[in-house]
């Protein structure tokens, strides 16, 4: 594993399981300051699990998830808040407040933590809008929004307080061409001109390679491979390889484990 | 044998441990450092759509209910020709049993699923989980507000729903049936009593309220946030709610009335 | 806008809730302010009390003037004793008053009926009624009449 000058999330011996399913194996992830890092893998591998254990959502067996000095799993409840302070987390689902307007949404991490004038809120959020390009939308309900705008009001609602990591899980799913487009453009200038450190949680395979800096990919509950995009373009694991280029059989088996299908097959006359 | 003991000791386990939850989640709402002024809009916006909105159904229930026990009353008084206690029947029946009880049920049902599925539903859009990234503790914000809520609706439209089903028992029975307007309310005012028909009465309300919000608010937060899940967690909180209901019921009222 | 009609329509209910208990208090269970407050308290010992329960009506003339708050057994007398509250504004019992538990109709309730004698003192606060009639029993009746039958 390469060692970066400057790490800002240190991962280190983690493991986690849910129910006697193993989902993390003595796992070592490094994520470097200001740098988009990607986590990969296949559906199923816990990588959402992973950002949930980094927001301190999940307590994991043993190993310890630094981030700058805090270890998070140790941190007490307020600790913990103030530590999330720092963070903005990108939903797969945009877990938009359905309740409140797009503009209320935006605002509302901030009239949470700050104690800043209504004409200052307001300053921050249209700024905040104009940054993902739905500043017009300010007045809409989610319910009124698509689902690619829906994610941009999550994005903007995550970096709303200027946090100093933000993470993404499964930006791209379920997205049309124009809007996967819009969001790897919108990471990519928000990861330069806020520089914070960006941390995507994907399976899409080339909206990934062309913005991340490291890679990290995750199956059977280890890393199996790491590296910039060029390095694991020459990884020579079977198993990398099946995963990189979409290959549907391999290491990574495409029927789910079963008896001999002959013996199930002929089950029905015996 | 062994086995199915080791699955009705995991059951248990499990139910407890529920249990236990469910605790944490009254606690942690309720008892830990309450936020009066963050909360206070919020209790607004919920007492709006647990009470306001329920107002309706209770009313008419409430109306029909009185008609009915005024008109049964009657037919059944007449015979032994004391048709004139009809006033004092609908009115103990009412603010006894039937306004709290009918009307926990009825919340149940129309506000009890109602937040369930929109907590179950903040869950699996991962609303919750988003607040509490953003670090608000969604027991304070989410639940803490819906859970008063039901606490303070209940006993008022439990004394909406006896007010009303009186008033509907007094017009069946005054206006159609033709009993004497002095009687039927003298002999109401005579057998009621304010502090122990009334008043326990409203603290059977409280009890329920207190018992279906926590049912209702539990299943929601603690589904599985899918759309299988949430409908579950529905039809539980209507079905635990509906026996809790009942079966506190008839605790309370040995507790309250048994002694007479 | 929207969030004002909202808190409208919720002040408007939680003022509904109020008036629909005040409406219960005043109109249901015809509960009376000024007597309730200023009570005054009489005992009576009697042989038997029949059914009669707590919160009964005391009657004078058909006219309630107050009701019995507690009944316990008297040890050393061997009687019922009845505490009864007597409203304050009816001052004028006096002091050779006899009280006799009465049925309202063959089925009804029963209450206590109280007249008033001829001294000029009154009953005061904790003051006991002499002269006290018994709750009629069937059953006492029945086999008072049956003696005397058998006995003519």
């Amino acid at each position: 594993m390469k060692e970066f000058d400057d790490v800002v999330i240190d991962i280190k011996k983690l493991s986690f399981s849910r129910g006697d399913r193993l989902i993390y194996d003595e796992v070592d992830i490094k994520v470097p300051r200001g740098k988009i890092t990607a986590i990969m893998g296949p559906s199923g591998t816990g990588k959402t699990t992973l950002l949930r254990l980094i927001g301190g959502q999940l307590k994991p067996d043993s190993g310890s998830i630094l981030v700058d000095d805090d270890n998070i799993p140790e941190l007490g409840r307020s600790d913990l808040f103030n530590v999330r302070e720092r963070m903005g987390m990108l939903f797969q689902s945009g877990a938009l407040f359905t309740d409140i307007s797009v503009f209320e949404n935006v605002a509302f991490p901030i009239r949470v933590h700050t104690d800043l004038s209504e004409d200052m809120i307001r300053d921050v959020v249209f700024m905040k809008l104009q940054a993902v390009g739905l500043r017009g939308a300010h007045d809409l309900m989610p319910s009124e929004l698509s689902g690619g705008m829906a994610r941009r009001v999550a994005l903007a609602r995550a970096i709303s307080l200027d946090p100093d990591i933000v993470m993404y899980d499964e930006p791209f799913t379920g997205q049309d061409p124009i809007a996967m487009g819009v969001l790897v453009n919108l990471i990519r200038e928000l990861n330069a001109s806020l520089e914070h450190t960006s941390i995507i949680v994907s399976h899409d395979i080339q909206e990934t390679l062309g913005i991340a800096d490291y890679i990290y990919i995750i199956a059977d509950s280890k890393v199996i491979a790491s590296g910039t995009p060029e390095e694991l373009s020459k990884v020579e694991s079977e198993q990398v390889k099946q995963f990189m280029h979409g290959l549907p059989d391999g290491p990574v088996p495409f029927h789910f484990p079963a008896d001999d299908i002959v013996s199930d097959l002929m089950g029905g006359q015996q | 044998m062994i086995n199915q003991l080791a699955r009705l000791g995991h059951k248990g386990l499990s139910k407890l441990a529920a249990f236990g939850r469910a605790g944490m989640i009254l606690f942690q709402s309720l008892v830990a450092a309450p936020q009066p002024l963050i909360m206070f809009p919020l209790l607004v916006k919920q007492i709006y759509f647990v009470g306001v909105l329920s107002l309706i159904i209770i009313v008419v229930s409430g109306l029909f209910i009185g008609m009915v026990l005024g008109l049964q009353g009657y037919t059944i008084l007449v015979d032994y020709g004391s048709e004139q206690a009809v006033g004092q029947m609908v009115a103990l029946s009412l603010v006894r049993e039937l306004a709290p009880v009918v009307t926990a049920l009825l919340f149940a049902g129309r506000a009890g699923s109602a937040l369930t599925a929109e907590i179950g539903l903040m869950k699996a859009t991962e609303q919750l989980s988003s607040l509490e990234m953003i670090g608000v503790d969604p027991l304070r914000r989410i639940i803490a507000p819906r859970f008063w809520a039901g606490f303070i609706c209940l006993p008022i439209l439990a004394a909406i729903f006896a007010l009303v089903g009186i008033y509907g028992g007094a017009l069946v029975s005054i206006d159609w049936l033709g009993i004497y307007e002095g009687s039927f309310w003298a002999n109401m005012q005579n057998s009621v009593d304010f502090y122990d028909d009334v008043v326990n009465g409203l603290i059977k309300a409280v009890a329920f309220g207190f018992v279906v919000t926590w049912i209702a608010v539990f299943q929601g937060y603690d589904c599985i946030p899918t759309s299988e899940g949430i409908s579950q967690a529905t039809t539980k909180t209507v079905v635990y709610s509906s026996l809790a209901v009942l079966g506190l019921d008839f605790i309370l009222t040995a507790v309250m009335f048994g002694e007479l | 806008m929207r969030m004002r009609i909202l808190e409208i329509s919720v002040g408007a209910f939680i003022v509904a809730g109020a008036l629909a208990l005040v409406g219960l208090a005043l109109n249901v269970s015809g509960l009376n302010v000024s007597n309730s407050d200023q009570t005054y308290t009489v005992y009576a010992r009697f042989e038997n009390i029949g059914g009669l329960t707590p919160r009964a009506k005391v009657t004078m003339s058909g006219v309630a003037i107050g009701e019995v708050n507690e009944i316990i057994l008297d040890k050393d007398e061997l009687m019922a004793r009845v505490e009864m509250n007597i409203y304050g504004d009816v001052d004028f019992l006096s002091i050779d008053s006899s009280a006799s538990i009465l049925t309202a109709g063959l089925l009804g309730e029963q209450y206590i009926g109280i007249s008033v004698g001829a001294e000029d003192d009154s009953l005061k606060d904790g003051d006991y009624i002499e002269d006290t009639q018994s709750a009629l029993v069937l059953e006492e009746l029945i086999g008072k009449f049956l003696f005397n039958e058998v006995s003519e």
